[in-house]
């Protein structure tokens, strides 16, 4: 049985429309993410499956109940972490956490063992109010709300926006670990280099699905051949580029221009004879493996 | 569950650095400041005499103008326009002109004219100020009258209910209202609309809990501060004003608990259709200033132009503090009051019900 299902979802707020037509199934125990731009429709999708939000069209179901008619058993069972940290900043961290655990019928000690991992990172400052934590310790102590009453699913809206790079890391090695407890996990995430973790990803651009597979097989379907190139004034370089008659794309990625070729049996040192040609300096040109953010740039096209 | 959740909306009351005090510390300031400040009482009223018949008679009454304890006089002219220039300076309040011949034909005649000139910029200050001075006037006639002989009807108003026309008698059962309406109406709104803003009511929407349960648990610590400050409320009109409701105490909270019970509603139809505090805010402004000055608070509803009685048959104000006065100073019981009752119950199923729909409709 699946754990999550969906079909044909649709909303639209007013005349912009946020989720055009998403199917998608996410069996028991897997890591399911959705990968996408802010305005793609990821928050309204998790508002959707966690009962907030009815859909226009399509249906839903959540551990097997429908999202509209079983929303009262759903809602016992999903654990939802929203992407804006929304916690009682008066209240402790113990008190947040047991308010929530009360919520549910339940008490901290019974799930202790869920949340031990993530919590006792948190644990040294459990009478501070949670408003006074970092951005890294709040994220700790929501994932300890969402998970203290052992949830079948749980519901990961941008766990790792604003949170550094570190924290951020750490973050995803939980989430790991917690796969490990059977329970099943749908995340999104702007960050695509995240996403290589999870089971199976969605990459979700303008309310529709542009493609779900396994992260490898993502990249592996990229199917050409991928370059960097760096050189003197870059923004320069990216015009310069995109005017060459060889190159098929060319984006600015981090501090490197990412670009690929009409004709497969080029290779770098063509790009650098084009470049050089228009008077570029300091160029430097390599062959790499695509990324996933690759793979995005190249379906959203 | 219900009580846990209660118990956590009085943590995040105490811990709120603000609210605690604004609680206490506003209801006290209210019932011991506003009924000297929001008072009718017409006092301290400066007359300028312009005495142009310096006799006897027109002295006696300038005197006896300034003993009353309404009126100072402030300056004794020739001139009319002496006087007109005092009431620009701001001196002066009413002008009171005795002419020329008033003693002469006063004594041959039996009667005299006199002119009063009031400045109306405060039209309450002037027409009551006149109003008295007129009294002052005629009674002193009366006193001439007595000398020669009785005539006339005399006129022996009593004021029933509130005898010393004690504005502040007035005033203390009328502001209990307010705080009921603040307290127990827009706080817990405010509240639910500030979990809306801070996206917390997000995270209790996807637990089990129900909307009924949450919602009583914003409701219900407010209540129950509600009628403690009322409770202070009645005691501070016991102690400062001396007055103590008439009517049984019974009657006194079971009808305010049906009025707490129609501003809640209000509140929530409110929080229901606003997302942020501001806007909360904003309208809960909008409609206190209509509901306190189309209640009967300050002025009686009576001396409204016919369509703003009408718009007062729809605020639900107005029907509490006449319940409020009738209980306080009228000792009316629940049978006197019908009218009222039914209109609140109208109330509160409406506000209730609207609440609920508007909630569903929300999701």
């Amino acid at each position: 049985m699946y754990s999550v299902t969906a079909d044909n979802l649709e909303i639209s707020y007013g005349t912009v429309k946020a989720l055009r037509g998403v199917s998608f199934q996410v069996s028991r125990g897997e890591m399911f993410g959705l990968i996408g731009p802010d305005g793609a429709g990821k928050t309204s999708l998790f508002r959707i499956l966690t009962t907030l939000l009815l859909a226009d069209a399509g249906s839903a179901t959540v551990d097997g109940f429908d999202v509209v008619k079983d929303y009262k058993e759903i809602r016992g069972r999903v654990g939802y972490m929203p992407g804006k940290f929304s916690l009682y900043q008066d209240l402790s961290v113990e008190e947040n956490l047991e308010f929530f655990a009360t919520l549910f019928n339940t008490t901290i000690k019974e799930n202790y063992h869920l949340i031990k991992d993530i919590y006792r990172h948190i644990e040294p400052f459990k009478t501070r109010k949670a408003g006074a934590l970092s951005g890294g310790m709040k994220q700790k102590l929501a994932l300890s709300c969402a998970l203290i009453h052992k949830p079948s699913v749980l519901f990961l809206d941008e766990p790792t926006t604003g949170v550094d790079p570190v924290s951020r890391k750490e973050f995803w090695e939980m989430l790991k670990r917690l796969k490990q407890q059977n329970i099943t996990i749908i995340v999104s995430t702007p960050y695509m280099d995240e996403a290589i973790i999870c089971d199976r990803i969605a990459l979700i651009n303008e309310g529709k699905f542009m493609q779900i597979e396994t992260p490898q097989n993502i990249i592996s379907a990229f199917g050409k051949k991928l370059f960097a190139v760096t050189g003197d004034n870059m923004s320069r370089l990216l015009n310069d580029v995109r005017e060459m008659d060889i190159v098929s794309s060319a984006f600015a990625f981090g501090d490197e221009h990412h670009v690929t070729l009409r004709n497969p049996m080029l290779d770098h040192t063509d790009i650098e004879a084009g470049l050089l040609e228009k008077g570029c300096s300091n160029i430097f040109v390599k062959e790499i493996n695509a990324g996933i953010e690759d793979c995005y740039m190249a379906l959203s096209q | 569950m219900l009580k846990y959740l209660i118990e956590k909306e009085f943590k995040h009351i105490r811990r709120n650095k603000f609210l605690p005090r604004l609680i206490l510390f506003f209801p006290t300031m209210m019932m011991i400041v506003l009924p000297w400040a929001a008072n009718l009482d017409v006092k301290d009223i400066d007359v300028a005499v312009v005495n142009r018949d310096h006799s006897q008679l027109s002295g006696k009454l300038a005197e006896k103008i300034s003993a009353s304890a309404y009126f100072n006089l402030s300056s004794v002219s020739e001139s009319y326009n002496n006087a007109l220039k005092t009431l620009d300076k701001g001196d002066a309040d009413i002008i009171l002109e005795i002419p020329e011949g008033f003693e002469k034909s006063l004594v041959k005649e039996g009667n005299a004219k006199v002119l009063i000139a009031a400045n109306a910029v405060n039209g309450t200050k002037a027409g009551m100020g006149s109003a008295y001075l007129v009294s002052i006037i005629s009674d002193y006639s009366r006193e001439l009258n007595n000398q020669t002989i009785t005539r006339g009807i005399e006129i022996v108003p009593q004021n029933r209910y509130n005898p010393a026309m004690d504005y502040k008698k007035f005033m203390v059962p009328a502001l209990m209202v307010m705080l009921l309406t603040i307290l127990c109406g827009f706080l817990p709104a405010l509240n639910i609309v500030s979990e809306k803003e801070i996206g917390t009511i997000e995270q209790i929407n996807v637990t089990p809990v129900g909307k009924f349960t949450f919602i009583l648990a914003k409701l219900i610590p407010y209540w129950l501060i509600g009628f403690v400050v009322l409770t202070i409320a009645v005691i501070i009109g016991r102690v400062i004003y001396g007055i103590t409701p008439q009517g049984s105490l019974f009657t006194f909270y079971l009808l305010a608990s049906v009025f707490v019970f129609v501003v809640s509603g209000f509140g929530l139809v409110i929080s229901n259709y606003s997302n942020t505090m501001q806007q909360a805010m904003f309208v809960m402004f909008f409609f206190m200033l209509i509901f306190i000055l189309m209640s009967g608070l300050f002025t009686p509803v009576e001396s409204m132009p016919k369509w703003a009685q009408i718009i007062t048959l729809f605020n639900p104000m107005k029907y509490f503090i006449e319940i409020m006065r009738m209980v306080y100073l009228k000792g009316s019981g629940l049978d006197a009051l019908t009218r009222q009752i039914s209109a609140l119950l109208g109330f509160a199923v409406l506000f209730n019900s609207w609440a609920v729909l508007s909630y569903r409709k929300s999701r």
